[in-house]
């Protein structure tokens, strides 16, 4: 197009340098006064119903008393809206929600901030959020008679976090230090008890049965049988995926199970009576402790049928 | 005294800036409405607009060189939908001294630019909010219909209702030539939450006008003109909190006092998708009524002109001989605080 049918566009913006200045009048003005010594106020219609924040007449067109009546500072939420991408001229930068509050003592309600904790730009709303909500009003520190003089509302405190620690020395024992010892070794130790005959695995140096002390070592391989497992869906530091197979496995010559993870194997295929074997991590990454089994990977072998394992459930 | 809707004509309204002023994109249709009636005069001439969209004050006086203001005529504006300019019409016609009157609106929002380069019309809309309790909170037009929306939702209704509201909005617009081509709802993140983006009307630039007459003379302008039955508007409490969000109790009474009754066609000034569903509710209006055929406000929504061309819609079923009593319904105000019903018949 030639030059003189061009169009043009410029930037425009509008403001009233200094801003408006308003009387707010005794009804309003009271409020705002109220508000920046850090106190609610509803007025007192004719039917005695409280309206907040304090107008003139209420919505039927009832006239007010001049009774000022402190309310709050706890609100409940009424309707809220989650605000999860904040706009340029919206009271917080991180997510939060809008929410009509009404203070207890009051009949009406306000539209304010509600702050409901720190969450990343596009969070959902959290489940905390809900009609009948309680909150209380997080006042600024330099207040000045606005409606801002209240940051926020915070929800009511209903839970804290405590952090605990306490610091321990434990000492293994002698029978599982040395059991222990064996797994450094890629050994698997037990006793056998002298009066039931039972194995052991790991060994305590008593026989639980017989309550007599055990001393007859025994070595069992890495062999076992599955006598009982669990599929978990919920992700443990042990076993980052899921689902994870957790099991009883009864190692071959021992009288008892220990639980253990099973791999190497969909989890929907895991079965009472399967043949398993451990497998070890790199002997360089052997230590005295059980983590230098990985876990148990299924043998191909038969089942075991149920009732040569059913009193070792 | 009987007064019809006898000429309507709007714009191809328009989903981002044509480079035309808010007065280029009003003279067309200003003319056509001359040309379909063969008035160059008119009693009365009234129009609604909103001087904050042009950022200008006064900027309604620029307007009135699209009807040719000399000699001087007798005029009026009203800071609102221009639904409202034609209530005032009408009631300047039920005076019985003059017999026509041009009612107007024009809106161009896409003007309206935050310095990031998005639209600032949701913060804009605040600027009516009052000054003491609401407007310093930075509160935004669709915050505040989310917390409409909630409100609405708590009484048992589902997020999915909103959708299919814009879903038929959605198609219908793209049916109707003047309305913007927008795609069916896709799986749109919330904007503010319960609200989605398609559940929000669009930024559209356009203008609307219609011609009122009185009785012969409406017989004379329009083959088969749109009575006027009944109009009524009724606004209930400015505070969000003192009011129930969930229902429209305004339109329920304004629809009374217009006889909103056995409509076959409703137009509704629904700028968010459960509005439409909280306005069929306030109106009692039946699943046998259809309603915003045209795709509403939900596929084209020229602010100040929405509301006028929710009449001109109901009026073209009349013009066109397709329904016998058809509604028209326009909003303004935070969360449908001003309502305005107006029934129409053949
Ligand atoms: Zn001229």
């Amino acid at each position: 197009m030639p030059p003189s049918e061009q169009l043009l566009a410029a930037d425009h913006s509008l403001a009233f340098p200094g801003g408006y200045t308003r009387s707010v009048g005794p009804v309003i003005g009271r409020f705002l006064t109220e508000l920046r010594d850090g106190r609610l106020v509803g007025v007192r219609a004719a039917s005695g119903r409280v309206l907040f924040p304090p107008v003139e007449y209420d919505a039927d067109g009832e006239t007010v008393t001049e009774e000022f009546v402190e309310v709050g500072p706890e609100c409940t939420v009424g309707a809220y809206a989650w605000v999860a991408r904040p706009r340029p001229g919206h009271p917080l930068e991180r997510p939060f929600a809008w929410a009509l509050l009404t203070p207890d003592g009051a009949d009406t309600a306000m539209v304010h901030v509600l702050d409901l904790g720190v969450f990343e730009e596009g969070a959902k709303a959290p489940k905390t959020l809900r009609a009948g909500l309680r909150v209380r009003p997080k006042w600024r520190g330099e207040r000045t008679g606005t409606i801002g003089d209240i940051e926020s509302f915070r929800p009511d405190v209903t839970m804290i976090n405590a952090p605990v620690e306490a610091g321990y020395r434990l000492s293994a024992g002698h029978a599982l230090s040395r059991f222990l010892g064996g797994i450094g070794e890629g050994r698997i130790l037990g006793h056998r008890c002298g009066v039931c005959g039972k194995v052991y695995v790991p060994m305590k140096g008593l026989c639980p049965v017989d309550g007599v002390p055990t001393t007859e070592e025994v070595e069992v391989p890495d062999t076992g049988t599955v006598t009982t497992f669990a599929v978990n869906n919920i992700p443990d530091p042990r076993a980052p995926d899921v689902p994870f197979v957790s099991a009883y496995v009864l190692l071959d010559g021992s009288d008892i199970a220990m639980v253990a993870l099973v791999a190497g194997v969909p989890a929907g295929d895991v079965r009472m009576g399967m043949r398993v074997r451990a497998v070890w991590r790199p002997r360089e990454e052997w230590g005295r402790t059980m983590t230098n089994i990985k876990w148990f990977e299924p043998l191909d072998e038969p089942d075991v049928p149920f009732d040569d394992i059913k009193d070792y459930l | 005294m009987d007064i019809a809707v006898v000429a309507f004509a709007q714009t191809e309204h328009m989903g981002e800036d044509s480079g035309r002023s808010e007065v280029e994109i009003l003279a067309p249709i200003i003319g056509e409405v001359k040309e379909r009636t063969g008035l160059k005069r008119f009693g009365f001439t009234c129009s609604g607009s909103l001087d904050y969209l042009a950022g200008a004050p006064f900027s309604f006086v620029s307007a009135l060189d699209a009807v040719g203001a000399w000699p001087p005529i007798s005029e009026s504006h009203v800071e609102m939908d221009a639904a409202w300019a034609l209530y005032e019409a009408y009631v300047r016609l039920l005076h019985g001294d003059i017999d026509t009157a041009l009612v107007y609106g024009f809106g161009k929002p896409s003007q309206v630019v935050r310095p990031d380069g998005e639209s600032g019309l949701p913060e804009l809309m605040s600027l009516q909010l009052d000054p003491y309790y609401l407007e310093p909170l930075g509160l935004d037009q669709v915050s505040m219909a989310a917390l409409q929306a909630r409100a609405y939702l708590e009484l048992g209704h589902k997020e999915d209702d909103l959708r299919a509201v814009a879903a038929r909005s959605r198609a219908d617009g793209r049916a109707n030539p003047y309305a913007l081509d927008l795609p069916d709802p896709g799986d749109d993140d919330y904007e503010i939450a319960p609200l989605r983006p398609y559940d929000c009307a669009p930024v559209t630039d356009g203008a609307a006008a219609i011609v009122l007459a009185t009785g012969d003379r409406a017989r004379e302008l329009c083959e088969r003109p749109a009575w006027i039955r009944g109009a009524d508007h009724r606004i209930e409490a400015h505070s969000l909190g003192a009011r129930d969000l969930g229902r429209s109790e305004s339109t329920t009474l304004a629809g009374q006092k217009a006889g909103a009754r056995d409509v076959e066609v409703a137009e509704l000034h629904a700028q968010f998708s459960h509005e439409e569903l909280i306005l069929r509710e306030a109106l009692g209006l039946g699943d046998d009524v259809r309603v915003n055929p045209s795709g509403g406000p939900l596929a084209a929504n020229p602010v100040m002109a929405t509301g006028l061309i929710r009449v001109g819609e109901a009026a073209g079923w009349i013009h066109r001989g397709e329904a016998r009593r058809t509604l028209a319904h326009a909003s303004y105000g935070p969360c449908l605080q001003s309502n305005l019903v107006c029934v129409l018949e053949a």
